[in-house]
This record gives C-alpha cells, structure tokens and sequence, in this order.
C-alpha cells in the first residue's frame, strides 16, 4: 500500500524507536496527540511518556535538554511544530549543538536531530511557511537533509537519528500528504550527502531539492522533446553532493539551482559560485537559480503563487538558460 | 567532620585561590590570550557544592567557576594547558578558559551564552530520571543570566518533571557592571523558585559551613527523587568582569567589607577553634598547592600549540566524504 511522506516520518520514527530505546522524542503535543500534523502518531501509546516527551512551548529547552540526553548517551529526536519555531532555539543550535563536540576536543558527540515542518504552499503565512536552511547552512558542526520523496523521508530520518553528529532534518509540509508511494518492506537507509539523480539528461543540469524537483521533473518530462534535463535531487544539503553537480554540469555544461527558499543569501548562491570557480571552462552559459522571491511568505493565494517556483516557472528558467 | 576533611577542605580552597591567582598574573605578564574571568572570592561555593558529589555527578560550571572543575577532580596540568589554549588542553586548543570540559570528571564546557548550560544540565538530569540512576546534574549560573530565557525555560521543564537537579546560583552582585537593582526587581533571586514549583534558598555564599550544609540538602533532595532546588549562594567576586575589568562601576569599601568576609580566611578562623596548628597547616599547604600549580603552568608552558591545520578535526563524529 502506498505510503505517505509524513508516514514515511512516523514509520522511520516507530522503527528507530524500536530499534535502539536510546532513541526518543521530544516537542510540543507530540504525546497523547501525536503531533499538530501527526507525525508522532502512536509513539506515546507505543513507546511511553518517558520517551516521548511533551514539553512546554520551550523551544530552548526542547533543543538544550536534547543536548544534554546526547552526552549522557541517548538520540533525541526534537520535534519543532512548525519549523519557523526554530529560531527560539537558534543560540542553543549554532553555539551549544553545532559546537559542542568541537570545543571539547572531540570528548564527545551529538547525536540530535531537530526536525519540524518547513515550506510553503500550503497557505501557512509569514510564521508558518519559512524555510530556514539558509540559517544554518552557514554554521559548521550542522548537517542539513532535505527530502523530497516518501522513500527518503523515512531513509534520511533513519540516518539521521543513527548519525552522530547534529542533523536538522526539513520535512515539506506541502508534500506531507501529496507524495505517496510503495516503499520496501525490508529496512533501509539513506545516507546523508548523497545526492539523488531524478532523472538523466544532456543538456540542462537542475539542481534542486524539496517540492521543486517534483515540479523539475514535471517540467523536464513535458519539455522532452524540446530540451533533455537532467535533474539532481541534493537531498543533503549540508554538506551537500559536490561530486554529483560536478559531475553532471561537466556533461551538461549548463546549471539551474532551483529551491523554494528566498533567492538572496540562499544555498543556491553557494553552489552557483562553486560551479563557477571550479567548472567555468565547462560552462556554457551562466549558472542560474530560480527560488522565491526576496519577500516574506505572504498569506493570500494569488501572492504565495507568485512567490514560490512552480513549474511554469521552472519551464520558464530553463529556457531562458538554453537559449544561450 | 573528620580533622582529615576538615584540612582537605582547606587543601581545595587555597588551591582554587593558588590556581586562580597564577592564572591572573599570567595573564598580566600577557602569557594567556583571551578571557580570564577570576573566581577569586568565590571558593566557598564550587568547593561546598562539589567536595561532596560522586564522581558520576554532572556539574555545568559557568564562566567564573575554574574551582569547580578543580573540586570536581580536573588534572590541573590539563587545565592549565586549557587555559593556555594547549593541544593538552580539553579544547585541544579549540577554545579558552572554561569552554572546553572534561567528561572523564562529568565536567561540561561552557559557552559565552550565559545560562545556556541550565536546559543541557536539565536534559541531563531527564537522562537520570528515565534511567533510575541516582545521579545528579548541578546547574551553576550567575545571578545575571538569570534574567536569561534559557534559565527560565529549564527550571520550569525541571519543575514538571521533578528532574535531579540542583540551580546552583552564585549572586556576586554584578553582571559585568551592571548592579542586581537594574537586573531584576526582587531582593533573592530564589524567590522565583515558586514560580516554577519547588524551593527556593539562600546561603551566605562565602561561609563554606553553610553552602556545604544548603548543598547537601538539595543534592539529597535531588538523588532521592525530591526534585529541583534553587540554591542562591550571596558571595563576591574580588577582581572584575574579566581581568581586563578594574570594577570602577564598585566602591572600595564594598570590596573591603566583602574582605572581611573572605571565604579562606572564615575556614582558617574555624580551625584556630578547632585547636589545629593552623600556622602550620597554612604553610604545609601552601607549599603543596604552589607546587601543583607550579607543575601545571610548566607542563602548560611544555604543551605544544596544536597546528593549524588541526582547526579542522573534531568538528564532525561522523566524518563528511566528499567524493
């Protein structure tokens, strides 16, 4: 039966919890209510209420008490509501987790994961929309995933609880229940840092991730007999799959960074200036990136549409690149 | 109390004061780069709350507390390497002064963010709940940061969960230069214990009787299943801020009436009652904590500086492979 993203979530928790009672859960309504989205559903009658933790609107606490469980051995999963909350607990993210193993000279590790719903499209507003990858992209001691598919939500979370450094795992709220499919019986994981290649191509290199690569394959199949796209899905993106975009921009010679996330200060500035420095000799055209306009996730249905890529825009983009 | 504990206490207390006042004229002849944040007048508290936890106890030092990495059992030839910024450091280097702990004495590392220690000590304790061990977390703040967010956020998680927890404030009067009137508005920073649903106290902090006696209770309250304690010890920190700090924004006579309070000298009083030979033991261990700390400053002058290219390890557990 197919399986939705966010039971993608909830499967890899339940098995994870299963696994390795290290493993546990802290958040806001995560117990007897499983999740504002239900994400947690039934961890609370499965596991119990000293493994998953309702706490109070705290999200210093949730991400510092999670610190203080990893040095003492355990691997919390600390569910953020919405992921905008994040930035209540953003001191305890970038100068107590991100540090932590650094600073103490490599004595100990920190196996947390922080995890909440990020993105728009979904009508959410300027506090429940956000996609705050860029915050942290910037902070060494972070690893960053992003998926995209049911298949990776549940293989990604998986490797993040297992790693032992602090993951910030970005589910898409918008794909939660838009994204269904058949997912393998037996166990499996998806590394961190590797990239996933949708669909093979010779002319186009689309790096994207989360909702935008649904639409880039979307865009890329319509467009097939016009312009042959090749489309990376980075999944991690800290650190992100350098090999693959180089790889793929080396036979392309043309790049496209697409993601949801606001376009000024966004990862695809990094990546695009990697791909310059590194492969201009390989270049065909300039490396390009299509992300949400540099506003706030306004509210109104006409605005947020305006806002974000979708696949109309991304037909647009490529064109625009393949002309040169 | 045993004579032997009774001298040992004594021994802990000079050494802290022997330790720290190296470090500060070290740190004067520009030997130490970066902060130096004196705890000088302040010993009576690290060594009454540490002297009597279990070695498996966790204690969350804050910026000032070098004694109690020194009370909690820290190799002080390891510290001083730390403060040099050594590759013997806890740090490796990484870090300064106190920002590095060591987990091998359930010490943890600091950061600049004050108070941000208290939901990681919080987290802590939740482990020994779940785990039914009988161990405690000892969380120790400034009277400042608790004004912080974070300070409030984890003695209230700790006050539903009844966690094994000891809040272990140290009021010294200033946050930097900034007097308690301007930092909050009641006379004990205790008194906010009720909010949060467990007790309140406040110890005369330089008096080593009282904080030990005040500690004791609420680390039995704690291993015992009693719950959270806030536990302001009143003290007074000698020097300022940092040492790079003259504490102008302070009268002298305040310092001098904070003096005549001197935690040291309170223990000497107690063991000329006592009968002891207290000329006797002042020099005895005078010359037993000089030699201590005149082996860390050399094994910490002997340390090497780690090398550059070191910047880049212990930042990942689980290394990054770039293909």
């Amino acid at each position: 039966m197919p399986v939705t993203y966010i039971q993608a979530i909830n499967q890899a928790m339940h098995e994870e919890m299963a696994r390795d009672e290290n493993v546990m859960l802290l958040g806001e309504d995560v117990g007897v209510l499983g999740g504002a989205f239900k994400a947690t559903e039934g961890l609370h009658e499965k596991f119990g209420s000293e493994r998953v933790v309702d706490t109070p609107i705290s999200e210093t606490l949730i991400i510092g008490a999670g610190v203080g469980l990893a040095i003492q051995g355990m691997r919390p999963i600390l569910e953020m509501q919405f992921i905008d909350f994040i930035s209540c607990g953003f001191d305890q993210i970038v100068n107590m987790a991100a540090t932590l193993r650094y600073r103490h000279g490599g004595q100990t590790a920190c196996p947390i994961v922080i995890r909440g719903p990020c993105g728009a499209g979904v009508h959410g507003g300027l506090f429940h929309s956000q996609n705050p990858e860029a915050w942290f992209f910037h902070v060494p001691g972070l690893k960053i995933v992003a998926p995209s598919t049911a298949y990776d939500a549940k293989g990604l979370l998986k490797a993040a609880v297992r790693d032992d450094d602090p993951v910030i795992y970005l589910e898409h709220k918008f794909l939660y229940r838009r994204i269904k499919e058949d997912l393998p019986e037996e166990e499996y994981v998806v590394p961190i840092g590797k990239a996933a290649l949708r669909r093979e191509g010779k002319d186009i290199s689309v790096i994207t991730y989360g909702p935008p690569m649904h639409a880039a394959v979307k865009a890329a199949k319509d467009m097939a007999s016009e312009i042959d796209i090749e489309v990376i899905d980075l999944r991690t993106l800290l650190p992100y799959d350098w090999k693959t975009i180089r790889e793929s921009v080396k036979k392309t010679g043309k790049a496209l960074i697409i993601h949801e996330a606001r376009r000024t200060g966004g990862i695809g500035g990094e990546i695009a200036a990697r791909i310059a420095e590194d492969l201009f000799e390989h270049l065909d055209g300039p490396v390009m990136r299509l992300a949400s306009k540099d506003t706030h996730n306004a509210f109104a249905g006409p605005m947020e549409e305006y806002i974000i890529p979708n696949q109309e825009k991304v037909t647009e983009a490529v064109r625009k690149l393949a002309a040169y | 109390m045993t004579e032997q504990k009774e001298r040992e206490l004594y021994f802990w207390l000079r050494l802290i004061r022997e330790f720290e006042g190296r470090v500060s004229a070290l740190d004067r002849q520009g030997k130490i780069q970066g902060g130096v944040y004196s705890g000088k007048g302040q010993e009576a508290v690290v060594v009454g709350v540490c002297h009597d936890l279990r070695p498996d106890d966790w204690i969350f030092p804050l910026h000032r507390d070098l004694g109690a990495f020194l009370a909690k059992g820290a190799d002080p030839n390891r510290l001083m390497a730390q403060i040099f910024g050594k590759r013997d450091g806890f740090s490796k280097g990484k870090d300064s002064f106190l920002h590095g702990g060591d987990f091998s004495r359930c010490i943890f590392g600091s950061t600049s963010m004050l108070g941000s220690t208290l939901p990681v000590a919080v987290g802590t304790a939740y482990k020994f709940r779940i785990g039914k061990e009988d161990r405690v977390a000892i969380a120790f703040f400034g009277e400042g940061a608790s004004s912080r967010g974070d300070v409030h956020e984890a003695m209230n998680f700790a006050g539903i969960y009844k966690l094994p927890v000891v809040f272990l404030c140290e009021n010294n009067f200033y946050a930097y230069s900034t007097p308690n009137e301007l930092q909050f508005a009641v006379e004990d920073v205790a008194d906010r214990a009720v909010g949060y649903g467990f007790k309140g106290e406040v110890c005369p902090g330089n008096d080593l009787h009282s904080v030990m006696k005040a500690a004791r209770k609420a680390v039995d309250r704690a291993r015992s299943g009693g719950g959270p304690t806030f536990l302001e010890c009143k003290t007074y920190r000698y020097h300022g801020h940092s040492e790079h700090d003259r504490a102008t924004y302070r009268s002298a006579e305040e310092l001098i009436t904070w003096e005549s309070r001197d935690p040291i000298e309170r223990w000497e009083v107690y063991l000329e009652k006592r009968k002891y030979d207290i000329a006797a033991i002042r020099e005895e261990t005078g010359t037993k904590v000089k030699k201590i700390v005149d082996d860390a400053v050399a094994f910490a002058e002997a340390s090497p500086h780690p090398e550059g290219p070191e910047a880049m390890e212990d930042l990942y557990a689980t290394p990054i492979t770039e293909g």
